[in-house]
């Protein structure tokens, strides 16, 4: 059985399995975007190697790659709007 | 300066961590690991150092979705138990300050690394080229969704289709059906008179005949090439060229890659002479700085086998036994034929080059259109009129693909090589002296 733990997106609530990353995460709750473009599109992870920063999000505080970022216990993330 | 005092205290500055080591190897991929064990041998301190959670690269990359192969758990093993060798993961290089020092840094922590000699193996990426759409949500490159699948990403019952070249594409739909997804379209653009000339050369390298059984596809088309992915919001269609015809396909994702590029930014920033798309090394993969090696697909793509054997090889020769060293140029021969092979056969149609409309977005960080740079000489002039390149991603996406599609001169990077915080690049300033 996979052990599930508990994270925080723009403050709201999700159960994700442990041991994945916050870019896979993301598709556990109702929106799987990252940021909104300066034009204002939504985008998703794009490179899921750590290069292109389509993944950057806020965790815990601090703007990070979510493709190379694993969840723990009670991680916030935040998107970027 | 109280505003910098203030942010720094706020806990943004956890860790201050420096290090020492004889050999800094960049990447810990295949090549890198490789190194490591071959210069572990001579007693001497190494630092391996890469920006994933856990070694392995990008073929060994571990997730909850992934039982590694033995090769690869022999590998991690021998990093944990050999004494002299220390691992840094999660770690991105940022900038040179000063000789054989970089300035990197992790999720809470940051610091200089001395070294004496140099081992860069830093792999390849994606080719990721633009097209109308390719911005959408759901959009991804092909060997990025097979990484977000490893990583834990759900697509069971999703219809994935996948565009491209080369056999990362083939690769990446193995992943899908193997996580319960329904594969809709495998568009290969190289012709299958190429692709049948490599499949008869196969038998070189029987590892690999074997392989491209065990990958084949129904769904795998020649001469195809995405046109463009349209939806509301999100991707939900997919319009490609099938030889003459133009077929619309639906889908839930679309994945699209075209080939690899070596990562080539921190050899250019230490003024690494580049052959073409790689780095250039010597028989004992120096590079054209002495005390600096590359191996792997950083200086030169041709897959997990021959980034093993230039790791190794550049692991002795960085240390000293040129003798073990050169024990193993037979077998990089070999791969290296086998490269040449999946390159000639998988080389990009020049159609590829007008995939992107006038008002397709080449720049994805400052949504910059085709039509406001295909004026512009170069990636510099094109920055200076348009901003393109001066995002978050320091034009990593972009650089390559303007070089695809404008044939622009190789543009070199500017430090920091990747996003850092204040409180990092205040080490770099304060390292180079530059404090008062
Ligand atoms: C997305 C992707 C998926 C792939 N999947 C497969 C596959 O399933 N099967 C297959 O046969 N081949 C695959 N390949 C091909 C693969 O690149 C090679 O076969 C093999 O992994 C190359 O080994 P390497 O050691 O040269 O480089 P890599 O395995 O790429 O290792 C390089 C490492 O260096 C790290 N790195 C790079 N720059 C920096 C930096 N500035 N700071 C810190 N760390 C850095 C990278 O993140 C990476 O972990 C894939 C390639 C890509 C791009
Ligand atoms: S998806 Fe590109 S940096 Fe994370």
């Amino acid at each position: 059985m996979t052990l599930l733990i508990t994270i925080l997106v723009d403050g709201q609530a999700f159960t994700v399995p442990d041991g994945i990353t916050v870019a896979a995460a993301l598709a556990y709750t109702d929106k799987q975007t990252t940021r909104r473009s300066v034009s204002g599109q939504w985008r998703t992870p794009f490179c899921g190697m750590g290069i292109c920063q389509e993944c950057r999000v806020t965790i815990n505080g601090l703007r990070r790659p979510a493709c190379q970022t694993i969840c723990r216990e009670n991680m916030h993330i935040e998107r970027i709007q | 300066m109280p505003d910098l005092d203030l942010y720094l205290s706020r806990g943004f500055n956890r860790l201050d961590r420096d290090f020492n080591c004889e050999l800094l190897i960049v990447g810990a991929g295949p090549a890198g690991m490789a190194a490591a064990c071959a210069a572990a041998k001579s007693g001497i301190s190494i630092m391996i150092l890469d920006d994933n959670p856990s070694p392995g690269g990008q073929i060994w990359r571990d997730g909850p979705a992934v039982s590694l192969p033995e090769e690869a758990r022999h590998y991690r093993r021998q990093l944990e138990q050999l004494p002299n060798v220390s691992l840094l993961c999660g770690a991105k290089l940022i900038a040179t300050v000063g000789d054989k020092k970089w300035l990197y840094e992790q999720e809470t922590a940051s610091g200089i690394i001395r070294y004496e000699r140099l081992i860069l193996c830093s792999g390849a990426r994606e080719l990721l080229l633009p097209f109308p759409g390719w911005t959408l949500a759901g959009v991804s490159g092909a060997g990025a969704l097979q990484a977000f699948i490893k990583s834990g990403l759900p697509v069971k019952d999703q219809r994935i289709a996948l565009a491209g070249s080369g056999p990362l594409l083939l690769a990446a739909a193995q992943a899908v059906k193997k996580a319960g997804g329904q594969v809709v379209l495998l568009a290969e653009q190289a012709p299958a008179s190429r692709l049948a000339r490599l499949f008869l050369s196969l038998w070189r390298w029987p590892d690999k005949l074997q392989q491209s059984f065990s990958l084949t596809d129904p769904h795998y088309r020649f001469n195809s090439h995405v046109l463009a992915a349209e939806g509301e919001g999100k991707v939900e269609r997919v319009i490609v060229r099938q030889g003459r015809r133009r077929i619309i396909v639906a889908c839930d994702r679309l994945a699209c890659g075209f080939g690899l590029l070596s990562n080539i930014e921190p050899a250019l920033v230490l003024g690494c002479a580049i052959d073409g798309q790689a780095i250039r090394v010597d028989e004992w993969q120096q590079t054209s700085r002495a005390d600096i090696y590359a191996a792997g697909e950083c200086a030169g793509v041709g897959g997990s086998e021959l980034a093993l054997v230039t790791g190794s090889i550049a692991g002795y020769a960085a240390s000293g036994n040129r003798e073990a060293a050169a024990r193993l140029w037979r077998e990089r021969r070999r791969w290296r034929r086998f490269a040449n092979a999946m390159e000639r056969a998988f080389r990009l149609d020049k159609r590829l080059k007008q995939l992107p409309r006038p008002d397709t977005l080449v720049c994805r960080c400052e949504d910059v259109a085709l039509q406001q740079i295909s004026g512009a000489a170069d990636w510099r002039q094109a920055k200076i009129h348009s901003r393109c390149g001066m995002g978050a991603c320091q034009g990593k996406v972009c650089g390559a693909a303007t070089r695809f599609l404008l044939d622009w001169p190789l543009a070199t990077p500017r430090v920091p090589l990747a996003p850092a915080r204040l409180s990092t690049l205040i080490k770099a300033w304060r390292a180079e002296g530059k404090e008062t």
